[in-house]
C-alpha cells in the first residue's frame, strides 16, 4: 500500500511536470561586455526596470573582447565596450550577419598616480611617460632621475592594470603608440583597488588606472597632471577631472565608451525603450558611479544615431583611437 | 639518559608541536573570520538577504545570487550524486582489477587536480554551445557536477574500502547476491563517508568562481529563476516545475567579486557582508554532513 502511494504522487509530480509548458514569454534583454561599462548599464538597468517591471534585463561582465564575441554569434542584444570595435570582431560579426549600431554612452579618465609622500613630481608630458613605460625601457629605466634632471636619485616602483584590461590597451595605444606595448616589469593587477594600495604605500611608486578609483581615494594618492605638448587642446600640463575630460582638453589618457545594440535587436519594443531610457537618464547615472558624461550635444546626437538605425562604427571599425572629441566624430556621420 | 626517556621526551615535543600548529592555523581563520565579520556587520541584515544588486551600496541585496547559489548546488547534486556514487560503487565492487581498471582510477585521480577553470572552457564548449542550453542554471549544474564528479567518486571508492571484506564474505555465505551485498550491507555501512566526501565535494562547488565566469553567469540580474514549485487557485493547488533551470543567473561568489573591485567604500561592506552569508551556507553543509553521518553510523550493527 505504501508503494503504490508512493507511485502515484510520483505520477502526479511527473504530470504536473509535463502541464506546465505554458508560461507567459517575457520580455528578456540580453547584455554582456566590458567590466569598464558595467556599473553604468548595471545603474541604468536598476532604475529601467523600476520603470517598466515587465521587462528584465540582465548584464554580465565578459570584459570587451568577450563581450563582442557573444554579441556577433547573436547570443546578446547589446555588447558594453571600453573601446570600440577591431576589425577581426566585425569580421566575426560581418560572419554571422549581425548589424549594430554604436552609441556612445560615457566618459572615462585615465588617471597617473604617485604617492603623497612623492614631492618632485607636478606634472609629467606624454614623451617622460613613454619613456616610462615603453618596451625598450625594462630594466633600463629603473630610477626616477632617469626621467627628468632634477628627479631624486631612487628607484622607481611602477603600478598598472594586466594585459587583459581594456584600461591596459587604451593606455600602452595612448602613450607608446601601439596597443599591448608595454614594458612587463611592473606590478600588474586586474583589480584597481590593488593598485590604489600599491601606490599608497610606497613613496616612490607610479602607476595609472581609472579616474572613478582616484575619486574614491583622494587622501591617499596625488594626481599626476599630464602634459600632451600639443597647446591646441588645452596648455600647458592638465589634471584629469570632470571639466577637463568633457571639454577634451585632458588628452591623451581619457576616451569615450559605448554600448553597441544589435539592429535585430533594435527592433524589439523593449530593447528600444531601453536604449532611448539609456541615453536619456545616462548623464546623471554616469555622474552617480564615477564616470564622466558626454556632452549634452553628443547625447542627443547618438539618440538621433540610434533613432535612424545608423549602423557601423565611427571609427570605422579599427579598434581604439587616441585623443577623439564624441561630438566632433558624430557630428561627421551626418 | 636513558633511550626511554629520551624516547618519551621526544614524544612530548612532537605533541606540543603538533598543538602549536593546530592552534596557529585556527587563529588564523580566527581573525581572518573576525575581520571579514566587523567589516560586514553592518550590513548583515534582512534587507540584505531579500533585495537585488543595486548600484548604491546601501540598497544592494544578494537576493539573486544566494538563491543562485542554492539552484546551482541542487542542480549539481541531482547529477552529481548519482553518476559518482555509481560509478564508484562499479569500480570498487563489480570491476575486475585489471590493467584498465587501474588506468581509469589513475585518470580520476588526475581530473580530482584538474584546474577548475578548465572545466568551465568545457562546460562552455559542451552545455552552453553544444548541446545549446545557453546560459543557464542547468549548463551551471552541470558544469559543476563535472567538477566534483572526480571527489566524489574517490571518496565513494575509499568509503566501500574501508569496509571489512569478511562483511562481504558472510553476506555471500548467506546466499545474498552481489547487488543484495551492496545494497543492504555496504552501501549503508558506507553511506556515512560517502556523504562525508560529498558535502566536502559540494563545499568546493560552492566557492567556485572561475568555471561560472566562463560558462558566462552573469553578474547584475534582479530576478529569479522559476521557482519550482507554484500555488494556484484551484486544483490541483500545487504545480511544481522545473523550468527555472533553463533560467539565467548568478551565484554569490561572482557578487562578491564584482564588488570587490568596485571603488566605492560601501561595496567593500557588502563584500564582507556576503562573504559572511557564503560561509553560513558552507557551514550549514558542513554541519549536515556530520549530522548525517552520526546518523547512518550509530544505524549499522553487524
Amino acid at each position: 500500500m505504501k508503494k503504490r502511494i508512493g507511485l502515484i504522487t510520483l505520477a502526479i509530480v511527473v504530470v504536473n511536470f509535463f502541464l506546465t509548458g505554458a508560461f507567459s514569454d517575457t520580455k528578456l534583454i540580453k547584455i554582456d561586455g566590458s567590466s569598464t561599462v558595467f556599473p553604468i548599464t548595471e545603474a541604468v538597468a536598476e532604475e529601467f526596470q523600476k520603470q517598466y517591471p515587465g521587462i528584465k534585463v540582465m548584464v554580465g561582465i565578459s570584459g570587451t573582447g568577450g563581450g563582442f564575441k557573444r554579441f556577433c554569434r547573436a547570443e546578446t542584444d547589446i555588447s558594453d565596450a571600453s573601446r570600440p570595435i577591431k576589425p577581426k570582431e566585425v569580421e566575426l560579426c560581418k560572419e554571422n550577419n549581425i548589424e549594430y549600431i554604436e552609441v556612445p554612452v560615457a566618459y572615462d579618465g585615465l588617471a597617473v598616480m604617485v604617492n603623497p609622500q612623492n614631492t618632485w613630481v607636478d606634472y609629467l608630458t606624454v614623451k617622460e611617460l613613454k619613456k616610462i613605460w615603453e618596451p625598450s625601457s625594462q630594466g633600463v629605466i629603473t630610477k626616477w632621475s632617469q626621467i627628468r634632471a632634477g628627479f631624486p636619485d631612487k628607484e622607481i616602483h611602477l603600478f598598472g592594470p594586466g594585459t587583459d584590461s581594456g584600461t591596459f590597451d587604451y593606455f600602452t595605444e595612448a602613450i607608446c603608440g601601439k596597443s599591448g606595448a608595454s614594458r612587463g616589469d611592473y606590478t600588474a593587477s586586474e583589480d584597481d583597488n590593488i593598485l590604489v594600495e600599491g601606490i599608497a604605500s610606497d613613496p616612490f611608486a607610479l602607476g595609472y588606472f581609472g579616474l572613478a578609483y582616484y575619486e574614491q581615494n583622494k587622501d591617499k594618492l596625488k594626481i599626476v597632471p599630464i602634459d600632451d605638448e600639443d597647446d591646441t587642446n588645452g596648455k600647458g600640463a592638465i589634471a584629469p577631472s570632470l571639466e577637463t575630460v568633457m571639454d577634451s582638453t585632458y588628452q591623451p589618457l581619457s576616451r569615450p565608451i559605448f554600448i553597441y545594440i544589435s539592429t535585430k535587436a533594435a527592433k524589439k519594443d523593449e530593447v528600444k525603450k531601453f536604449v532611448e531610457f539609456y541615453l536619456k537618464e545616462a548623464k546623471k547615472l554616469v555622474v552617480e558611479v564615477g564616470y564622466i558624461p558626454l556632452p549634452d550635444e553628443a547625447y542627443k546626437a547618438a539618440l538621433e544615431r540610434f533613432q535612424k538605425g545608423i549602423t557601423g562604427s565611427v571609427f570605422g571599425g579599427k579598434g581604439a583611437k587616441v585623443g577623439v572629441k564624441m561630438e566632433e566624430l558624430l557630428r561627421m556621420e551626418k | 639518559m636513558s633511550r626511554k626517556i629520551f624516547s618519551r621526551r621526544l614524544d612530548k615535543i612532537f605533541k606540543i608541536l603538533g598543538i602549536s600548529f593546530m592552534v596557529f592555523s585556527l587563529l588564523v581563520l580566527l581573525v581572518l573570520l573576525i575581520d571579514v565579520f566587523l567589516d560586514g556587520k553592518s550590513r548583515l541584515t534582512w534587507g540584505f538577504l531579500t533585495s537585488f544588486p543595486s548600484r548604491k551600496p546601501q540598497q544592494a541585496g544578494i537576493l539573486s545570487a544566494w538563491v543562485g547559489s542554492v539552484w546551482i548546488m541542487i542542480t549539481t547534486a541531482i547529477f552529481a550524486l548519482p553518476l559518482g556514487i555509481g560509478a564508484g560503487i562499479y569500480l570498487e565492487e563489480y570491476a575486475r582489477k585489471n590493467r584498465l581498471t587501474k588506468f581509469i582510477e589513475i585518470n580520476i585521480a588526475n581530473l580530482a587536480g584538474v584546474p577548475s577553470i578548465i572545466y568551465g572552457l568545457l562546460g562552455l564548449g559542451l552545455f552552453v554551445r553544444y548541446l545549446n542550453l545557453d546560459r543557464s542554471v542547468l549548463a551551471g549544474g552541470l558544469t559543476l557536477a563535472l567538477l566534483v564528479l572526480p571527489i566524489i567518486i574517490l571518496s565513494t571508492q575509499q568509503a566501500l574500502r574501508a569496509i571489512p571484506f569478511s562483511i562481504r564474505e558472510a553476506s555471500y555465505a548467506v546466499g545474498a547476491t552481489k547487488w543484495q551485498t551492496v545494497r543492504h550491507q555496504l552501501l549503508p555501512a558506507a553511506l556515512g563517508n560517502i556523504m562525508t566526501g560529498v558535502i566536502l565535494a559540494m563545499s568546493r562547488a560552492i566557492g567556485e568562481t572561475a568555471p561560472l565566469i566562463t560558462i558566462g553567469a552573469l553578474t547584475y540580474i534582479a530576478f529569479l529563476p522559476q521557482s519550482p514549485i507554484i500555488f494556484l487557485k484551484n486544483f490541483p493547488f500545487v504545480r511544481f516545475s522545473l523550468k527555472g533551470m533553463f533560467d539565467p543567473f548568478t551565484v554569490l561568489p561572482i557578487q562578491i567579486f564584482n564588488w570587490v573591485s568596485r571603488p566605492q567604500k560601501g561595496f567593500f561592506t557588502n563584500a564582507a557582508a556576503g562573504i559572511i552569508v557564503l560561509l553560513c551556507l558552507t557551514l550549514i553543509m558542513n554541519i549536515s554532513a556530520i549530522l548525517l553521518r552520526h546518523h547512518y553510523q550509530g544505524k549499522i550493527r553487524w
